[in-house]
């Protein structure tokens, strides 16, 4: 799924660590093929209502691979629908009830109107700084008790409750920010990546630090939501 | 509940309406807020809001809608009917909501016949309205997603719309599926562009399967697929029952020939010969700025292309591969543009490596972060004829987003006229 440019997101997995001279390949799984439980970094994004049907019957009969994989220690980045779909279940606009892959302990309901625009989250012990990203969904998603948050909400929706994502630490980052995520935050990007490669340099990531600094100046004029 | 009021007093409220709208753009030029098109329209429509439909009566419209080549499909296609010696009248400003459409209506002889463009999101609305002869449907796909909402939703409004007018004649693009499954009820002549952008169609718009796509043909297993075409554009050539003609267009391409063959198709329900049509086409030489050309201060030679959303730009950056000239993106993202750029990223920038690019517009910095995760080494100024200085190769393109372009031709418009 892909309706946001969430593809990016693996691209930019994939340069980062090409420019640091390790081996690095996306393998992009087209809608209805089944997932292999062989790779390192699993990204999933975004769709709207129909293709994100059609991705959770694919995903279901993934569902044993996908878990076989991170309890290997493989890394897992979902995005938007690509997070509902890894929670309990997903209730669509039309009231129907989408079972999700219970990876994480979230249920997700379509609420009455799209949240769209710049969010800020602050990822406090997670420790990758202020993220910056643009929503545009209609879910509001419930942690259960003691699943963990990427962040809290400075700007936005996220979750609908203050909070954005879904967080376990060196196997999974769920959250709402597409832009591409890992595009506007290199800090996220590096983080998944060490969970699997071990501590990295640095890159020269002058344009997206400005990129970053240009957009959390931006979403300050746009006001969190409360829960409705 | 008021009464019904009687044709003598809606014509009446009509005429009034039409003054006050001229007034209202009148004023508004004067003040130097711009064309005074779509606040005409809409002090019109305040003050009588039948009058689409009155204005419009028994003038055998057509509208052209879709996401990407609506102002082109539509300019070619004025060209036709003109050209065979048809009084036209027009929303050649862009003015595309129903304000535009009453303000062109209200413009021209009462006569004329109206050929309008109009978005797709306000076209169900305008077509109830307006009762066309003729719907011209191009494409639909991703654009601006933070307005319209999801481009699956714009296809079932225009299906339900079409639904209610079983007896409308539409033109519609064969090779786009959420098009297909808008007009398939309706008495709909099928055109085969042959452009397949698959990307907004993954799920079969009637039974939400996988679709499954091949070598130009889709099918989902309830059956949907791609009809059977009754006009057909290979490479250049368009191929109707019984005849077909070369094009030869001075607009650059691809997108430009599928533009083409949608108007032809348009042009031949009208009654007009295919090849005069195609000669009438190949004389349009910009559409409203679109492939505008001027020179820079240094001398070298530019042109301006626009390309709105994912769709448009894969083929403008399909379109300039293999070229060396320079190459200035530009993107804004205003209400106009859609607020969100993360559709940077199913854009094949890659194809831009190896040739001297610049990043520009009000959100240049997301261009900065695509291209350098592209491999594209590129100079950077939020000023798109600035960038064009900079930036290198014997010619320079520049490709813009919506409200870059718009702002641009204004600039380019000024530096001729200067």
């Amino acid at each position: 799924m892909g309706t946001y440019g969430d593809r990016g997101n693996a691209r930019v997995l994939e340069r980062r660590l090409a420019w640091r001279d390790l081996p690095g390949e996306v393998v992009e799984i087209a809608a209805g093929e089944p997932i292999p439980s062989t790779l390192d970094v699993y990204v999933i994004g975004g769709a709207e209502d129909v293709p994100q049907t059609l991705a959770a019957e694919g995903l279901g009969a993934s569902g044993p691979a996908i878990e076989q994989a991170l309890d290997g220690g493989s890394v897992m980045l979902a995005v938007c629908a690509g997070f509902q779909l890894l929670g309990t279940t997903y209730v669509r606009t039309d009231g129907k009830a989408v079972p999700g892959l219970g990876l994480v302990e979230a249920a997700t309901v379509a609420g009455p109107h799209r949240r769209i625009g710049e969010v800020v989250v602050d990822t406090g012990r997670v420790g990758v700084g202020l993220l910056s990203g643009f929503e545009n969904h209609a879910g509001i998603t419930t942690l259960a008790p003691g699943t963990e948050p990427l962040g809290a909400v400075r700007t936005g929706s996220g979750n609908g409750d203050g909070r954005d994502g879904a967080y376990q630490d060196r196997r999974l980052v769920a959250t709402y920010l597409h832009g591409p995520v890992l595009a506007r935050n290199p800090a996220l990007a590096d983080l998944l990546l060490s969970w699997v490669t071990g501590p990295l340099p640095p890159l020269d990531d002058d344009m997206a630090d400005r990129l970053r600094a240009e957009r959390l100046g931006a979403a300050a004029s746009r006001p969190r939501w409360r829960r409705s | 509940m008021s009464q019904p009021s009687s044709p003598t007093q809606r014509s009446a409220r009509t005429a009034l309406a039409v003054q006050a709208g001229r007034l209202a753009g009148r004023v508004s030029r004067r003040a130097g807020m711009g064309a005074g098109v779509t606040i005409g329209g809409r002090v019109a429509l305040a003050v009588a809001p039948g009058v689409i439909g009155e204005l419009a009566a028994g003038r055998e419209a057509v509208v052209v809608s879709g996401t990407n080549g609506k102002t082109t499909t539509t300019r070619l296609l004025v060209a036709a009917l003109q050209a065979s010696g048809v009084s036209v009248v027009s929303n050649d400003t862009g003015a595309n909501l129903a304000s535009g459409v009453a303000s062109a209506l209200a413009s021209g002889a009462s006569g004329a016949r109206p050929v309008l463009e109009v978005d797709e999101a306000a076209l169900p609305r305008v077509i109830a309205a307006l009762d066309p002869r003729l719907v011209v449907l191009t494409n639909l796909s991703r654009d601006q997603l933070d307005r319209y909402g999801e481009v699956g939703t714009v296809a079932n409004r225009w299906r339900e719309m079409l639904a209610s007018r079983p007896a409308q004649r539409v033109v519609a693009n064969a090779a786009d599926p959420l098009v297909v499954w808008a007009a398939q009820e309706s008495d709909t002549v099928w055109v085969d562009t042959g452009l397949l952008w698959r990307e907004d169609a993954t799920a079969c718009p009637a039974c939400g399967a996988l679709l499954e796509w091949g070598d130009g043909w889709y099918r989902s297993a309830c059956g949907f697929a791609k009809p059977e075409a009754a006009i057909r554009l290979t490479g250049d050539v368009v191929e109707a029952p019984g005849e077909h003609v070369a094009l030869s267009l001075s607009l650059p391409g691809r997108w430009n020939l599928a533009n083409a063959a949608m108007a032809l198709a348009a042009a031949r329900e009208a009654g007009i010969d295919l090849k005069e049509a195609a000669a009438a086409m190949s004389d349009v030489r910009e559409v409203g700025g679109r492939q505008a050309t001027w020179r820079l201060p240094d001398g070298r030679r530019a042109r301006l292309l626009l390309a709105k959303n994912p769709a448009g730009w894969t083929e403008v950056l399909r379109f300039l591969a293999g070229a060396d000239s320079g190459v200035v993106v530009v993107l804004n993202c205003r209400v106009a543009d859609g607020k969100d750029p993360s559709w940077l990223w199913d854009v094949p920038f890659e194809l831009l490596a190896g040739r001297p690019v610049g990043a520009s517009g009000e959100r240049h910095l997301d261009l900065a972060v695509r291209l350098r995760y592209a491999g594209v080494d590129f100079v950077d100024d939020r000023d798109p004829l600035l960038a064009a200085g900079k930036v290198g190769g014997d010619d320079v393109e520049i490709v813009a987003t919506y409200s870059a372009f718009v702002d641009l031709v204004r600039r380019i418009r000024s530096l001729r006229s200067a």
